[in-house]
């Protein structure tokens, strides 16, 4: 809730200080204030909440477990501002305008991680989607970026009336929005209820971009501005999931219904898992397969919504740490670069060592390599799966699809350290380089000791 | 009447909506179906509002402030999608969502 009212205040006032404020580095520091100030409005919080939520109005519940997410979302936020918000001026002329959109957007993902009612559900994925329609459309006289905007707001609202048919189709067989009150269950299930909750997953997977929803993911993502993809394709990505974790583990968990959308839930993983991954091995250039690597990652995501259990939960929020910091940190040095195919990567360990060497940390934490953060993430998530009991084979789907993502994130590493070039790197600032040594310590904390973020659970 | 002629209706609506999006070319187009799909959603849950009303539940009434936010909702994504549209056709001279795929390459 704390987190919910500071983002949005945030937002406004970034507006402002747009009007007021001409220099645009104070610009970046208002907002690493904003956003501190939210991390601790947000963690204030926790105590009260520590031994069981409390709901606003039938609205709007808090837990322990959207209080740890809200914080893993504004502390990736912060890293992304320490380390990408000086690229935000070469974008266009509107700075604080674009950190005002993100802090709406992250309005809107504090609010799918606790809402309780399905009004709230809609409003939250709406709130996290439309500012992202202006952010991929950032750059006003680029052809790609316009495509981005444009595909990205005409798949988002089609998805968006999907979604609210879902919702009223539920409505019609429940009588009830209160998500804990909607008692479909039962069995034989109303068969608008199996309408609404399958709509309801379409929509879901158009946001989390899950195959076969995820056509837009590539275009959106290799178009729109290289900063507003890191963000886009990382916390927002993890927004979307918190949104379908809680939707569906309470409202559509126990009785004859869970075994209707399991199912197709099942097949859409393994789609996800198996396109994203063979798409990606297939790419010339590092942004676009950065792209279908986070197709393919949402495809280890959805592990967490179908297995239902306590471990599922716990999955989600390392995997939402791992992923985001690891993504965060790639996106950050391929900024510095000029040449963003692979060969644009050849000879970096030599002539920038530091920045090599993170983008290989945050590679092996995305391919799930011991000792980095992405290990213990994939660890729980798939473990979750088996205790489910049903889902071995996904299982080892799953695995296999891991071992062929080791391919293209090696090719990065390859090029970096074993061939010879001069990449073009733009010249990177001392405040940066401590924040990629802040990426790195992250990302080996949480892969030596995952119970840093766990414990709070 | 029964709350069954809503429904088909509604469904109806929807799908013709959907069969839009997915078959026109032009953006102004598409985007007046998908208004079409979220008009459709708002019939029926004031319908399913009625039906439930008869049903005898006293917060049946809160489809209806739904229906409010759909279309609250819907009109700020009007102003970010016609900007959007303006946006492009400014720069192509076309509003044809094939031709930003020609003009990329």
């Amino acid at each position: 809730m704390n987190a919910l009212i500071s983002t949005a205040l945030s937002g406004v006032v970034m507006m402002f200080v747009g009007l007021f404020v001409r220099n645009k580095q104070n610009i970046k520091f208002f907002a690493i204030a904003a956003i501190i100030v939210a991390f601790i409005a947000n963690l204030a919080l926790y105590p009260t909440v520590e031994h069981g939520g409390y709901i606003v109005y039938g609205m709007i519940e808090v837990t322990k477990f959207s209080v740890v997410f809200n914080a893993v979302v504004l502390g990736a936020t912060l890293l992304y501002f320490l380390l990408s918000g000086s690229e935000f001026e070469k974008v266009g002329e509107h700075v604080a305008d674009y950190f005002a959109l993100i802090f709406f957007i992250l309005a809107g993902i504090t609010l799918a991680s606790s809402f309780s009612n399905l009004l709230m559900l809609f409003l939250a994925i709406e709130i996290l989607s439309i500012p992202q329609y202006i952010l991929a459309g950032a750059d006003k006289k680029n052809l790609k970026s316009n495509e981005a905007s444009l595909k990205y707001f005409l798949m988002g609202s089609f998805s968006t009336g999907i979604l609210l048919m879902g919702i009223t189709l539920i409505y019609g067989a429940a009588g009830s929005f209160n998500i804990t009150e909607l008692g479909l269950g039962s069995d034989p299930v109303h068969p608008l209820a199996l309408c609404g909750i399958i709509l309801l997953v379409f929509a879901l997977a158009f946001k989390v971009s899950a195959v076969p929803f995820h056509f837009w993911t590539p275009d959106v993502y290799d178009g729109s501005p290289t900063v507003f993809t890191s963000f886009m394709s990382t916390v927002v990505k993890a927004g979307g999931f918190v949104a379908f974790l809680r939707m569906f583990h309470v409202s559509f968990a126990g009785g004859a219904i869970s075994q209707h959308w399991t199912l197709i839930l099942a097949i859409i993983t393994a789609a996800t898992l198996i396109l994203g991954n063979f798409s990606a091995v297939f790419q010339q250039s590092v942004k676009r397969m950065l792209a279908y690597s986070s197709i393919a990652q949402a495809g280890f995501m959805l592990f967490a919504v179908i297995s239902l259990n306590n471990m599922g939960a716990q999955g989600i929020i390392l995997y939402a740490a791992a992923y985001s910091i690891a993504t965060i940190g790639v996106f950050a040095v391929l900024m510095k670069l000029k040449d963003y195919t692979f060969e644009g990567f050849n000879g970096l360990a030599r002539k920038e060592p530091l920045l090599a060497f993170t983008v290989a940390v945050c590679l092996f934490s995305l391919a799930g390599i011991p000792v980095t953060a992405g290990f213990f993430a994939k660890y729980f998530v798939l473990s979750a799966a088996i205790q489910h009991g049903n889902l071995l084979w996904l299982v080892i789907l799953a695995v296999l699809c891991a071992a062929v993502s080791v391919y293209y994130y090696f090719r990065v590493i390859m090029a970096m350290y074993f061939k010879q070039g001069e990449p073009e790197v733009l010249p990177v600032s001392g405040g940066f380089k401590a924040a990629l040594i802040l990426t790195v310590v992250l990302i080996l904390a949480l892969g030596i000791f995952p119970n840093l973020l766990l414990c709070w659970l | 009447m029964p709350v069954q002629y809503y429904i088909f209706l509604s469904i109806a609506l929807f799908c013709i909506g959907v069969m839009g999006v997915l078959m026109r070319r032009n953006a102004i187009i598409i985007f007046m179906c998908i208004e079409l799909m979220l008009n459709a959603v708002n019939l029926l849950m004031v319908a399913f509002s009625k039906m439930w009303a008869d049903a005898g539940r006293v917060d049946a009434s809160s489809a209806q402030l739904f229906v409010f936010f759909i279309m609250v909702v819907a009109a700020a994504e009007v102003a970010i999608g016609l900007a959007i549209i303006t946006m492009v056709y400014r720069n192509t001279r076309s509003v044809d969502i094939n031709i930003l795929n020609r003009l990329k390459n």
